[in-house]
């Protein structure tokens, strides 16, 4: 419902000038799941830009739909029971919803590279680390055994695995999960993508990899103008690396910006929530975390009003009939919030 | 070695070590070395404690968890249980005991069998052990435990490729509490959700610890979360505990050099304070469990080290009270 208007009002770029090109362009992209329960709107109506060199951080409660919006650029939701319904994706000037199979498998792994939430879901258990590397070589780039077999080998190197050499011949099951995790981002940079994907990259890996693994992504999108989207639930994270963010909530962009504005200004209840609820390193030890109350909301249930009307603590009469949608609040900083202008004045006391 | 205390520990585990076999050969599979896993580490936990389990990944936090679940077999050491040892208990007993250890994982996807529904997930173990023979009684308990968990009770007739990871690890929250264990090893239990119910799950963590005198090995590498929530931390290196100090202890003055470049390394949600702040990144890669560096472990990645650190292993010393570290350079 009402699906043009929102994407003109949400995304600024399609009124403009769209011949400036971003290296990827999403503009009301809408995915559903048909399941038993009903139809969960997972994604509903996103857009978002992401330059060449770019970090944009997507951010936002577990079940919102950043996994599923990630998957959908490359094609990976299953149908059944999923479908992209619509909207545009265009990378580097191609429209990868109009791609067919073969084309679809060419981006995938080779200009975009994905890291995936699971990675033992991701990497295939039969199959040795080095094969899996050199397949990917080979299949994409059309590399020689041996060449493949030293870029498996410096790969691994890249990427802080000791004892390349051992490793290639090793099998997913003999790895930590932190050491997996490593494997998939080797096999994302192993094509020199021009987009890479990280779905929660760091979440089983210590400070100290963590740290070198994003220090090493940054300084590929520094150095080779790669653009990294980074899903992550660290706000430190998003607030070292990230350009921009978008906060998701319930299959929608709720708030978006440059870091600064997210986490000094915040213009969307739920952003200010997330905020608070951190534990930080650099503050006193707090008695008790302050948690958004309430749950998720059941995505099959989302009503004509704004989905975290339930957990908000600002809400208004209107906020239950009427869904606001994403608006400039400022600068580059949108939020979809009736109280967005309130919560101005909030942050400023 | 840290010193047993006045009250009874928990759980005492005592140099411990596991060794993976490394082998080699087509046909004859023959050990040509091992995976110091765990090598030689020791501590308590008291009823009612949390101890926190940091360190690097692969430094062998999850192998000292699946020892003390008695998934693996040590290849040296003891794991007390009660005053137990837990290795050579008979089946019966050793099966009732571990229906008192319970794990919720990290994997939220890898331990949650796909052909079931998340209510047979949570009930299975509840109608194994006989707890709730009745499939009323198990459904309603079911529900229970799913809002205790922050889920809906509608849950219950979902598959957990349904669901999204931080609603598949409730699931795996409220199946380790069906047992109403006494110990409950938390392998990166809260790591993969979000914030907003990070909180949630953490309050909810520290709630069941009092409600029913939970004791928690709380293994995770976020550390601000476990500062939140541990009485203790012990800082594991390549299969050594380096550190081990009360919790505010620890993160007010780190002792060990690891320790002092883990805590560096932690980014702050605050993006000025980042743009401002210098990381100091441990160099070099992390050596491999099979062949660890000689002394101290961490010595090639060390910015402090001398050459006495690649001699002899430095042992656990009591710098403070109840302050242990691993480190002949600090005084
Ligand atoms: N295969 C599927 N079948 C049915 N529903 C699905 C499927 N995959 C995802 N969903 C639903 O789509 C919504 C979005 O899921 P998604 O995995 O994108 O969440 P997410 O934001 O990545 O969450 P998390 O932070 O927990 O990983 C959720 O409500 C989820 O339940
Ligand atoms: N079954 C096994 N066979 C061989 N090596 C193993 C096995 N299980 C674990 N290892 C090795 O033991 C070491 C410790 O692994 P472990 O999973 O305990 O690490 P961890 O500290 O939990 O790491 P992470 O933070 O990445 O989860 C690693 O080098 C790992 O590769
Ligand atoms: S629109 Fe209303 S309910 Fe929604 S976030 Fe804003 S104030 Fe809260
Ligand atoms: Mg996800
Ligand atoms: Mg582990």
């Amino acid at each position: 419902m009402g699906a043009k208007t929102s994407a003109a009002i949400n995304d600024p770029f399609l009124g403009g000038d769209i011949s400036l090109a971003s290296l990827l362009e999403i503009a009301d992209l809408q995915v559903q799941f048909f399941t038993s329960e009903g139809i969960v709107r997972a994604v509903d109506g996103i857009s978002y830009t992401v330059d060449a060199g770019e970090t944009v951080a997507i951010v936002g409660e577990s079940g919102s739909g950043k996994s599923v919006s990630a998957l959908s650029i490359l094609r990976l939701i299953p149908d059944p029971p999923g479908r992209i319904m619509g909207g545009k994706i265009i990378f580097d000037g191609q429209d990868l919803l109009g791609l067919d199979e073969e084309g679809i498998r060419k981006v995938r792994g080779r200009d975009i590279g994905m890291v995936f939430q699971e990675p033992m879901t991701s990497l295939n258990p039969v199959l040795s680390i080095g094969r899996q590397l050199t397949e990917t070589l080979e299949q994409h780039l059309g590399t020689n055994r041996e060449d493949s077999q030293t870029r498996a080998v410096e790969l691994l190197g890249l990427v802080g695995i000791s004892e390349p050499q051992r490793r290639l011949r090793q099998y997913p099951h003999h790895l930590s999960g932190g050491m997996r995790q490593r494997v998939m981002i080797a096999m994302s940079l192993a094509c020199n993508p021009k987009l890479i994907i990280a779905d929660e990259p760091t979440t089983a890996l210590d400070v100290t990899i963590q740290a070198q693994i994003l220090e090493l992504m940054k300084d590929l999108t520094r150095r080779l103008g790669v653009a990294l989207i980074i899903i992550t639930h660290n706000l430190g994270v998003v607030a070292r690396y990230a350009d921009r963010v978008n906060v998701m909530y319930a299959g929608r962009i709720v708030e978006s910006g440059v870091s600064a504005d997210i986490y000094h200004r915040p213009r969307h209840p739920y952003t200010r929530g997330l905020l608070k609820s951190v534990p930080r390193l650099d503050q006193p030890r707090g008695e008790r975390l302050i948690p958004i109350v309430g749950h998720p909301p059941d995505m099959t249930q989302l009503g004509a009003g704004c989905a975290f009307l339930p957990r908000c603590p600002y809400a208004v009469d209107r906020c239950q009939h009427e869904r606001p949608d994403l608006e400039l609040v400022d600068d580059g900083h949108s939020s979809a919030c009736w109280q967005r202008d309130e919560l101005d004045k909030g942050a400023a006391a | 070695m840290p010193e047993p205390q006045t009250a009874e520990p928990l759980l005492q585990v005592r140099d411990l070590k596991m060794y993976f076999p490394v082998t080699d050969g087509m046909l004859v599979q023959r050990t040509i070395a091992h995976v110091k896993a765990v090598d030689g580490i020791s501590f308590d936990i008291m009823p009612g404690e949390t101890l926190g389990l940091v360190g690097e990944s692969g430094c062998g936090k999850s192998t000292t968890g699946r020892c003390i679940l008695q998934l693996e077999k040590p290849t040296a050491g003891q794991i007390l249980y009660h005053g137990a040892d837990l290795n050579r208990m008979g089946r019966a007993e050793l099966a009732a005991m571990r229906r008192k250890i319970q794990v919720i994982f990290q994997d939220p996807f890898s331990s949650l069998n796909p052909r079931m529904k998340i209510g047979d997930i949570i009930g299975e173990p509840l109608a194994v052990h006989g707890i709730e023979p009745n499939s009323a009684d198990r459904a309603k308990r079911i529900a229970e435990l799913l809002t205790v968990c922050g889920l809906s009770p509608k849950m219950a007739d979902r598959y957990p490729h349904e669901m999204s990871g931080g609603q598949r690890q409730r699931v795996g929250i409220a199946r380790a509490l069906s047992m109403k264990p006494e110990f409950i090893i938390c392998d990166e239990a809260v790591s993969a959700l979000d914030v907003s119910i990070q909180a949630q799950v953490i309050n909810l963590l520290e709630d069941l610890r009092e409600e029913f005198d939970l004791t928690y090995l709380f293994i995770a590498h976020d550390l601000s979360v476990v500062r939140h929530l541990c009485h203790r931390v012990a800082v594991m290196y390549l299969g050594k505990i380096v550190e081990l100090a009360p919790c505010d202890e620890l993160f007010d003055n780190p002792l060990h050099p690891y320790t002092q470049a883990l805590l560096n390394a932690v980014p702050v949600p605050d993006p000025t304070i980042e743009a401002g702040r210098k990381h100091h990144l441990v160099k070099g890669e992390v050596p491999s469990p099979m062949n660890p560096p000689s002394g101290c472990v961490f010595h090639p990645r060390c910015p402090v080290a001398v050459e006495n650190c690649s001699g002899p292993v430095p042992e656990l010393r009591e710098m403070r009270p109840g302050h242990w570290v691993a480190c002949g350079e600090v005084s």
